[in-house]
């Protein structure tokens, strides 16, 4: 891969001039034709890709209200052109939400509208050539599908639901990604992203608790296939073994410990991510939330509550119950799904943890609000619960909080340049200047309030934050799981160790 | 009266095209299927909070004032003179003129001036702003043209060029009520009446379609209650259809 510069920071933040064609040489690897015919789509580009792929942009019109209203309504007035992450770090105009959408919508005009028909020219019409399709496969995977620019867009038009439309159109003629789609492949065979079989799952997790058995003198179970547990734990496969996820997870089973509720994880259903949204696939979607839904069923609990994942969530708490439900096997009693955060949440409202504060004191905190989780979801009973909730479990475990700007924040968080299926090495590059706005944003709260640490709730933007951060001059744990803040702070019954907290 | 005749014609066709035109497109969004919840969130987590949202948008542009304060000041202004001009031209259609009709004619006024000022911001962003001019095409110019042409040639008639108001009025009822008229052969008159008419054949193809289509944006107007409620549209079960 070419070498590239890290972006400077400025602040405030600068609106770039326009630099064409500066991320034309950035797009990810292809998959190879058995990773495409394991999710039965073409092993290569197939001879009638043009014709083909009209005619599935055709099927996708109709089978979504979304992209045909999206199609139409752009007015071109260019409220969105400034709100991308990868517009900010690169410049390139076709980073532009408005210009993204167009690679698709001057196909879509050319093929499906009037206009487009008979006076291409006047309205931007063009035909699907060679170049075009090379351009969206470029730029439709520099998009992470974090929805900032439909909060700003009049119509609340998301470039996501283009991205993912045009990503499911490249992968029926034969052009899919190498990560994603091997990625859905492993998640189909074996039941994670990691193609981590129930042994070493098995073998994992009970080196973690002889972990924190020798950290706190306390046996915290963590099962797996435990039938007849209340709670089936579905969790990124990142929170395994990957630094700073893993510490989250030992977080969620001393809650749960001290809660006093069995639970489980499944070796089948062993991965809450869904990447199937990526790639705009309802039906890859439905299969994988199909697994989790089995495992409820098999394992018999009463209950399914989700790890630190931002995408994941989305797909649990909008998706899942249209995919896989109804779940009337569960207990009605609790959300269904119900996120750990809520669930750990609600313990500390009713005083049912002990939390030694004072545990975090070496860290001053700050909070990354990950996209999905703030612009696709919602925790608790009311909007912006996706705000509050893990901002409160911060301030109960720690002294030392403060917020970033707040046009970086909740619903205008920006992305942390690695979602959407982007989080693979052959896209370092846009990965590191997408991050710009939000290590901007970060260097200002470390700048002022002399933060250390940024928390978060997903494990795409935990790794790739561990990876981007020593870019802007920031260490690689900096980035913490909200649940790692909460195992710090966590005093458990009949902890003999006096302070479990990790010293940097 | 061949004249009268002419556009008597062109106005029925621009107006057949313009109705059917636009419920078609209404149709087309209206049975689409939404397959997934996909709000953009934080989203009302009641029906009647999406109305509530969804009256922000229309009446404020909402989003819109949170992305770009002189976009949102010149689109605001236009769209809400545009509105006070519609209003005010009720009364050429309607005898005797609703009462309400005579309320809006003082404000109506100004109107005119207003939204050619926020047409003319509109399109000075257009050519200035580097980012609005790349996603510019010939059409987006040429639509503030065309109804910058609409507004200049009404103010026209009000402020320089006066038009016989009477026989106009005679002429749009005599449309209405099948009874023709001949129409004020009257240059400027003429002018605006065949943009209005191009502007009607247009919009049902061109992204004057956002005016229906926001309400049918499903990031704007799905409820948020997803686990609450399941939401399921049969026809998306099956792969292809
Ligand atoms: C429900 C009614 C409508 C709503 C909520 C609405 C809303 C908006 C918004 C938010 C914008 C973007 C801001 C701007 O550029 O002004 C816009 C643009 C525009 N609207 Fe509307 N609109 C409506 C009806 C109409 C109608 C009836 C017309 C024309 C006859 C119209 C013509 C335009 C034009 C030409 C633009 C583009 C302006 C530009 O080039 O920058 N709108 N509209
Ligand atoms: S969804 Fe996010 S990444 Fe994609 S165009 Fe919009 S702002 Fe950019
Ligand atoms: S904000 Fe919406 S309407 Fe305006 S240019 Fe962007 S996508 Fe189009």
């Amino acid at each position: 891969m070419a070498d590239f510069d890290t972006p400077e920071i400025t602040i405030p933040l600068e609106i770039p001039t326009l630099n064409r064609g500066a991320m034309n040489h950035s797009s990810p690897f292809p998959a190879a034709p058995n990773h495409q015919e394991a999710l039965g789509f073409p092993g290569e580009l197939v001879d009638n890709w043009q014709t083909k792929a009209i005619d599935k942009l055709g099927e996708l019109l109709s089978r979504s209200r979304a992209l045909q209203v999206y199609m139409d309504g752009c007015v071109k007035c260019g409220a969105c052109t400034d709100k991308c992450h990868y517009f900010l770090g690169t410049g390139d105009p076709k980073n532009m939400p408005v210009a993204r959408q167009d690679l698709l919508r001057k196909v879509y005009r050319r093929y499906f509208t009037f206009a487009g028909k008979y006076f291409p020219w006047l309205v931007g019409a063009e035909d699907l050539t060679k170049e075009v399709l090379d351009d969206w496969y470029t730029y439709f995977h520099q998009c992470s599908q974090c929805r900032r620019c439909s909060v700003y867009c009049p119509y609340g038009i998301d470039t996501a639901e283009v991205s993912m439309a045009a990503r499911e159109i490249m992968d029926h003629i034969g052009k899919g990604q190498k990560y994603c789609n091997e990625i859905i492949g492993k998640v189909h065979k074996i039941g994670n992203n990691l193609g981590l079989p129930e042994p070493a799952l098995i073998d994992t997790l009970e080196g973690l608790e002889e972990d924190i058995q020798e950290e706190t003198g306390v046996v915290v179970r963590l099962p797996v296939n435990q039938k007849g547990a209340d709670i089936l734990l579905v969790t990124p496969s990142a929170d395994f073994f990957a630094e700073p996820h893993v510490d989250g997870l030992i977080g969620y089973a001393k809650v749960f410990h001290q809660a006093g509720v069995s639970w489980t994880v499944s070796s089948y259903a062993s991965e809450a991510a869904n990447f199937a949204m990526f790639i705009g696939s309802y039906e890859q979607m439905q299969k994988i939330a199909e697994r989790i839904r089995k495992a409820a069923e098999d394992l018999g609990v009463k209950r399914i509550i989700f790890g630190e994942c931002g995408h994941a969530w989305r797909v649990a708490y909008n998706f899942m119950n249209t995919l896989a439900g109804p779940f009337d096997f569960l207990d009605q009693n609790y959300p269904i799904p119900q996120h750990i955060c809520e669930f750990t949440n609600d313990l500390i409202e009713k005083g049912e943890l002990t939390l030694d504060k004072s545990r975090n004191d070496h860290m001053t905190l700050t909070f990354h609000d990950s996209c999905n989780v703030a612009r696709g979801s919602r925790m608790g009973d009311s909007p912006g619960g996706q705000f509050t909730i893990p901002r409160a479990i911060i301030k109960a475990c720690c002294n030392n909080f403060y917020d970033m700007a707040a046009d970086t924040i909740n619903e205008n968080t920006f992305c942390c340049g690695g979602g959407g299926g982007l989080l693979t090495d052959d896209l370092l590059e846009i990965r590191t200047k997408g991050a710009a706005p939000r290590m901007q944003a970060l260097k200002e709260v470390v700048d002022e309030h002399g933060v250390t640490h940024m928390a978060a709730i997903c494990a795409i933007c935990k790794s790739q934050f561990s990876k981007v951060m020593p870019k802007y001059g920031f260490d690689m744990d900096n980035i913490v799981s909200v649940h790692q803040l909460v195992s710090n702070a966590i005093v458990l019954d009949g902890q003999t160790t006096g302070d479990n907290a990790k010293v940097e | 009266m061949v004249l009268g005749t002419v556009y008597a014609v062109l106005f029925y066709f621009a107006v057949a095209i313009f109705a059917v035109g636009l419920a078609f497109r209404i149709r087309l969004y209206a049975r689409t299927p939404a397959p997934l919840k996909i709000p953009t969130t934080p989203a009302p987590v009641t029906q009647a909070g999406v109305v509530v949202r969804m009256a922000k948008e229309v009446v404020f542009f909402e989003s819109l004032f949170k992305a770009n304060k002189w976009t949102w000041l010149f689109g605001w202004i236009f769209h809400a003179a545009l509105l006070l001009v519609l209003l005010r031209h009720l009364r050429y259609f309607t005898e005797p003129v609703w009462f309400w009709v005579g309320w809006v004619q003082p404000f109506g006024m100004y109107a005119g001036f207003a939204m050619t000022a926020g047409l003319a911001g509109l399109w000075v962003r257009r050519f200035t702003v580097e980012r609005v001019r790349y996603i510019s095409s010939p059409s987006d110019h040429l639509m503030l043209l065309l109804l910058i042409g609409i507004a200049a040639t009404g103010l026209m008639m009000k402020y320089v060029a006066h038009t016989d108001i009477l026989s106009l009025k005679a002429f749009i009822l005599g449309l209405l009520y099948f009874d023709w008229q001949p129409i004020p052969a009257d240059p400027v008159l003429l002018v605006h009446l065949a943009l209005v008419l191009i502007l009607l054949i247009i919009f049902p193809f061109s992204k004057l379609l956002h005016a229906p289509g926001v309400f049918f944006s499903p990031g704007r107007n799905q409820v948020d209650n997803p686990r609450e409620k399941r939401h399921f549209v049969p026809q998306t079960k099956l792969p292809g259809k």
